[in-house]
């Protein structure tokens, strides 16, 4: 896994529900179908429903790591366009 | 354009549709909307699309609120009494969104100033209560090619719909020619429900903004009819007329005029 190419990094740890889907969207929005967009994140709702939203969007989780007891890393992969 | 933070708080419900997201907020907020009426579709309609971020929003309307008003003209208030109706509803939309560039346009729109009021905006929202104004409107949008989001009601009946010039029907096609005087009663002969414009106004921005963002089907070549006694929606098709008097193949109407004042008493 650790050759995935991430394009975009995304810093949204101190930042609640919605504002971390809205945030995520965003930065999903600002790369290109086929790219990788890496969000750190420390909101524990949102570790589950980002990727959940990212699904429905129709774009692909790649991973959903916690990385420390207070924070997560999802990766996603933009499959359609906006 | 980048969002604030401010903005991305106020618009997150937008944004976290698929339908909407960051591109299609940006859409909105590049917008230009020209609703005529300050009154009981207007001000629902240009409140919402005001909510919405539109960022430029004209309301053109020359009468002043009266306290009969306020049962249904839900952006005018007993503070705003006697004021100019395109003032007050400004004053409401802007202490809603700032965002928003509200223009009032204290004039009656009619045949000599509207091709210069509309010509710089996107769509244009009908909220007039007569049908002098209606088909006015009608005219110079197809003229001018402007998408135009027509509203009307009566008692507990409202309609609304689409006229995409060029892609569909337009309101002559439906009604060559107004009823004449009389014939149709006013709001003020025959009452109307405070809320009906409410659920109708907000239909019209609904459209204006599916139009804005290009997602969904947009109410052209249909009237859609709400009948709130009988709690029915009803989706009534308008065919194209090939031999419509301003859309159809041989227009004959190809400058705007005013009609006789009678028809302005209704």
């Amino acid at each position: 896994m650790g050759d995935i190419k991430i394009d975009k990094h995304l810093d949204i740890r101190g930042e609640v529900c919605p504002y971390t889907l809205v945030k995520s969207k965003l930065g999903v929005e600002s790369i290109e179908v086929g790219q990788v967009i890496e969000i750190i994140l420390d909101y524990p709702e949102a570790a589950e429903s980002i990727p959940k939203a990212m699904l429905n969007y129709g774009h692909s989780v790649i991973k959903v790591e916690k990385i420390n007891p207070k924070e997560w890393i999802v990766q996603i992969r933009k499959e359609v366009e906006d | 354009m980048e969002f604030t933070e401010e903005q991305l708080k106020r618009y997150s419900r937008h944004i976290i549709l698929p339908e909407v997201g960051g591109k299609g907020q940006k859409k909105i907020s590049g917008a230009k909307v020209l609703i005529v009426g300050a009154g009981g579709l207007g001000c629902p309609a240009g409140y919402y699309l005001a909510a919405a971020g539109v960022g430029t929003l004209a309301i053109v309307d020359n009468d002043t609120v009266e306290l009969s008003n306020l049962q249904r003209q839900i952006a005018h208030s007993v503070k705003t009494l006697n004021v100019n109706k395109a003032e007050s509803a400004k004053q409401t939309f802007e202490a809603l969104n700032p965002d928003v560039n509200v223009i009032a346009v204290k004039e009656r729109i009619n045949s000599r100033n509207i091709l210069n009021l509309i010509r710089d905006y996107d769509i244009i929202v009908d909220g007039t209560d007569n049908f002098p104004t209606r088909y006015l409107i009608n005219d110079a949008c197809v003229m001018l090619r402007k998408p135009l989001v027509s509203g009307a009601i009566l008692r507990f009946e409202g309609q609304v719909t689409a006229i995409l010039p060029g892609e569909g029907p337009c309101y002559r096609c439906l009604f060559e020619e107004p009823p004449p005087p009389g014939l149709v009663p006013s709001c003020q002969e025959a009452g109307v429900l405070g809320v009906l414009p409410g659920v109708i106004g907000a239909l019209q921005a609904t459209e204006v903004l599916k139009l804005i963002l290009g997602k969904g089907l947009p109410l052209k070549g249909s009237l859609l009819i709400y009948d709130a006694l009988g709690v029915n929606f009803r989706k009534v098709k308008i065919p194209r007329n090939d031999n419509c008097p301003v859309c159809g193949k041989n227009p004959r109407i190809k400058e705007l005029s005013d009609l006789p004042e009678e028809y302005c008493s209704i």
